[in-house]
């Protein structure tokens, strides 16, 4: 299994080489699989017992990611590579650290809840943060650029998951008092999403928050006294930002008839040619790729003077990209990988042995779920567009390392709940 | 906990099925939609990623149509040149990064796309496909003959009119020049369209990118005689030899309508006696006026759409750059056929509410030229594949009989006459027995007519049909500004 999933990985990249003719190109894919053979043992070392299928799906879902970054341009991939090795670093050093017992974590619940609320702020930082696209999500340091968002995300889970299994008899129950450090860290983390105008990332907490406190307390009114919430929040951003309404302007009507008023430019021109012409060409990228896709290389990103149709695509919008190369075979591949890996992270939460080491896989396996649904979904016009990664396929540092330490998280829960069946704990 | 754990994990299988329903619906379903779309920046992208099919002249070297290449980023992109420029270009049209089309390039975009072709070449193209290579469009060529289709956009200048020549034996189609013309090539230059539309030539009248040669619908004057007499002879109810009385008018309706109308006649207002064959070689308005009355209307338009009026004549342009001649209602301007509503008198001599295309009038001189048998148009003569091999040929059809031999023979006797000693003259040529009609309608504003010569020549084994017409010509008869132009076309045609 493990071998036919990073063959797959290793022959996407290899038929990406061969659309460009380029030396190079090969030594990403032995390079890619080496890297992926050095993850492998130290799972092995590490955690002996952990799911065996998680690793290599993920480890197949950022091989197309890495392949598709190569075909839109090939210096995006050295960087992208270079954040991989980082990531297998990082988990590598995740695994060490907490093979003994992870849930010491849980110990520093408040410190990972601060730590959440800490990382989320730093992008409003005078001097620190940067305003990319609408959103003020990224931190410059050097060089290079940081979503302390995307790490703030593992954070919050870690909090979460340590603060519900502690309350989750209490909360249930309902009593006010028990709910204050939920509340102040949660309307903290939401205040912070919207100052930064990060909608999608807003989404996808709440998501998570939602989930999780209904797997603690499962209690069905929490959830929808909160979709409740959040809808009013909602109503009231649409009323009051311009950049919400417009998103939703153009989910619903992205093509229009008559000229309507272009922000940007202050002219009147088509929807089409102004607020959604990201949206739409994204489309225009999917439905280019039919059933069975251009192939991978064989896509067309540019215009005919050589500039890119689709901004962010590489980023936000590689599924358009992905979508026009592989087709609709290729595309609904790549969700059902995410739904294996989905269900792979719900069956190790199931198998856990505490409620801490649930509640951890439990909100990290929904996460993943759900910002991929948040994205493709934007993407795919089920719900309005925000901009978020794509996980461990969109080219980004912060969304790679962060996706790698959820991957460590599973592969660390699912490897002490083995240990517990097989040693006879419990 | 494990039952909410279930429930979350049937939530995100939930979220994650509608993503693949979703991407289905886009990609399955919606997929024909969105490619249709005006502001698909990929598909105007992808459209040029094919090497077009070149279009040839009929010499099987002038390139009328031919590609340029690009290169962007990873793909090698195609756009369209126009080496011979303005020639011909409203029948080659233009194929642009805006995406529109017009000509054969648009009518023809499927064999030359590549996308329209036999299964060897679209087993070639899967492979080029398959292997990323450049698919490449079939070629055409056509039947223009381009010296002698750059020698009529000469002799037009920069009047406004058209020329049509084709062969009345097989309707290969050998010059459809129109003017003035345009420089496809600029359609893609920054405010080039614009440029374009500005473009009056002498007229001022519609612009450059219509196609006067099928589009241009204009009073056929006295060059419809040749229908009239066609059916005057073809029903047996005159003879070259009946006699007629002109009087300088026939009356109509109990009024007079006057000779005096038609500038053709030269100055003689009354003719006296004369017979048919006279009357035509002199283009006497009287005799087909009171042609017209005798066989009536219906009579006249059941031969008019013998020879194609009515209907769209046939040819590979795309259908709506070509109009049907006929009698239009003044206030609609629809085509009608109802006789019952004609001054069969004024019809009779290609006034009243007859309009006719050059190449309907072109059909009109062929099929007296062959023996009575309506040549069917064509322009494409040949379409090959990227690898030479023919994919398919025209072969020459006809669209039935319009008139007897005996009436064709007769009718190119009278059309003789007219170039050796009537209103045609200026059309002889020596050593070649040209048979003619000159036409000159009045267009309602003072001395400007619209001038016609509608000939076929050799008149003892025809060649080439041709039909001229020229716009707005300030005392300019059909006789004495079209004739020549047809003159040195019909040469230019039977030089080679």
């Amino acid at each position: 299994m493990v071998g036919i999933l990073t063959g797959l990985g290793f022959a996407s990249v290899y038929i990406a080489d061969k659309s460009r003719i380029s030396g190079g190109s090969l030594g990403y894919a032995v390079f890619f699989f080496a890297l992926y053979i050095a993850a492998h043992l130290i799972a092995r070392y590490a955690v002996p017992l952990a799911d065996p299928y998680v690793l290599p799906i993920a480890a197949l879902l950022t091989a197309i990611g890495l392949t598709e970054i190569y075909r839109l341009g090939p210096t995006d991939a050295f960087r992208q590579g270079t954040w991989v090795v980082i990531g297998v670093v990082v988990f590598a050093l995740a695994l060490f650290f907490l093979r003994r017992d992870y849930r010491t974590l849980e110990n520093y619940k408040y410190l990972w809840g601060l730590g959440a609320i800490a990382l989320l702020f730093m992008p409003l930082l005078p001097g620190l943060g940067e305003t990319i696209n609408g959103a003020r999500l990224w931190v410059h340091v050097g060089g290079y650029q940081f979503q302390p968002g995307e790490l703030g995300k593992i954070a919050l889970i870690i909090f979460l998951a340590g603060y519900l299994r502690e309350k989750r008899e209490v909360l249930a129950a309902g009593r006010l008092k028990d709910w204050g450090p939920l509340l102040v860290i949660w309307g903290a983390a939401m205040l912070v999403l919207f100052a930064t105008d990060d909608l999608g990332s807003a989404l996808l907490y709440y998501g998570i928050f939602l989930a999780m406190l209904y797997a603690a307390t499962a209690r069905i009114t929490f959830v929808a006294v909160g979709l409740g919430l959040f809808l009013a929040g909602a109503v009231a951003v649409y009323q009051g930002t311009p950049h919400v309404r417009e998103r939703v302007a153009n989910w619903l009507h992205p093509w229009t008839t008559t000229k309507v008023l272009c922000a940007t430019n202050g002219q009147l021109t088509y929807r089409q040619e102004c607020a959604s012409y990201q949206e739409v060409q994204s489309l225009y990228s999917i439905g280019h790729g039919g059933f069975g896709g251009t192939g991978l290389g064989a896509g067309t990103f540019q215009n005919a003077s050589g500039g890119q149709i689709i901004p962010a695509l590489k980023t936000d919008f590689i599924y358009s990209a992905l979508a026009q190369e592989l087709g609709l075979i290729g595309a609904a591949g790549l969700l059902l990988v995410y739904m294996v890996f989905t269900l792979r992270g719900f069956r190790i939460s199931l198998f856990a042995g505490d409620g801490f080491s649930k509640l951890l896989a439990a909100g990290l396996t929904f996460g993943f779920a759900l910002q991929t649904f948040i994205i493709v979904g934007g993407i795919l016009r089920v719900i309005p567009l925000t901009g978020i990664t794509l996980p461990l396929v969109s080219y980004g540092g912060s969304s790679i390392i962060s996706n790698f330490l959820l991957l460590a998280g599973l592969m660390l829960v699912s490897n002490r709940a083995n240990a517990e069946l097989q040693g006879g704990l419990r | 906990m494990n039952r909410q754990l279930n429930r979350l994990a049937v939530v995100a299988v939930v979220l994650l099925t509608a993503l693949i329903v979703a991407t289905t619906y886009w990609q399955a379903w919606a997929a024909g939609d969105l490619k249709a779309k005006q502001d698909n920046a990929i598909q105007r992208v992808v459209q040029f990623t094919i090497a077009r099919g070149l279009i040839y002249g009929a010499d099987g070297k002038t390139v009328f149509a031919a590609n340029k290449k690009k290169k962007t980023g990873t793909n090698t992109l195609f756009f369209r040149r126009y080496p011979n420029k303005g020639l011909a270009a409203q029948t080659i049209g233009y194929s642009t990064v805006s995406r529109s089309q017009t000509g054969l390039e648009e009518s023809m975009n499927d064999f030359l796309t590549g996308s329209n072709t036999n299964l060897s070449n679209a087993f070639h193209n899967l492979l080029n496909k398959l292997g990323r290579a450049t698919i490449k469009g079939d070629n055409l060529q056509l039947t223009i003959r381009p010296k002698v289709q750059r020698l009529a956009q000469q002799l037009l200048g920069n009047r406004c009119g058209a020329v049509v020549a084709m062969s009345p034996r097989t309707g290969a189609v050998y010059v459809m020049a129109s003017s003035p013309t345009y420089d496809p090539n600029e359609v893609d230059q920054p405010g080039g369209y614009a440029r374009i539309l500005h473009i009056r030539g002498a007229c001022d009248g519609a612009s450059a990118l219509y196609d006067r040669a099928t589009q241009g619908l204009f009073t056929p004057g006295s060059t419809f005689k040749i229908v009239t007499a066609a059916a005057a002879l073809d029903t047996g109810a005159f003879t070259p030899n009946s006699g007629f009385t002109d009087p300088g008018y026939c009356t109509e309706y109990g009024q007079k309508v006057f000779n005096s109308g038609n500038p053709d006649q030269g100055g003689h207002e009354v003719f006296g006696h004369l017979n048919l064959l006279s009357g035509f070689q002199h283009s006497v308005n009287s005799v087909f006026c009171n042609i017209g009355m005798k066989l009536g209307a219906k009579t006249l338009v059941d031969y008019a759409k013998r020879f194609g009026f009515y209907k769209v004549p046939p040819l590979e342009t795309p259908a709506n750059e070509r109009l049907p001649s006929g009698t239009y209602d003044q206030k609609t301007h629809r085509l009608t056929d109802d006789a019952s509503k004609m001054d069969p008198g004024r019809l009779a001599f290609g006034q009243w509410t007859m309009e006719a295309t050059p190449l309907q009038m072109a059909m009109v001189a062929a099929t007296v030229a062959n023996d009575g048998v309506v040549p069917r148009p064509y322009i494409v003569q040949k379409i090959t594949g990227p690898d030479g091999s023919t994919i398919k040929k025209t072969s020459p059809r006809t669209l039935g009989r319009a008139i007897k031999p005996e009436t064709a023979a007769e009718l190119t006797q009278m059309m003789e006459a007219v170039v050796t000693g009537g209103t045609g003259t200026a059309a002889q040529i020596p050593g070649i027995k040209v048979a003619g009609k000159t036409g000159t309608a009045e267009t309602g504003d003072g001395h400007y007519y619209t001038a016609w010569f509608d000939c076929f020549a050799p008149a003892d084994d025809p060649q080439v049909a041709v039909a001229v017409v020229l716009e707005k010509q300030l005392n300019g008869f059909g006789g004495s500004v079209s004739a020549p132009i047809a003159k040195q076309v019909i040469e230019a045609l039977l030089a080679r």
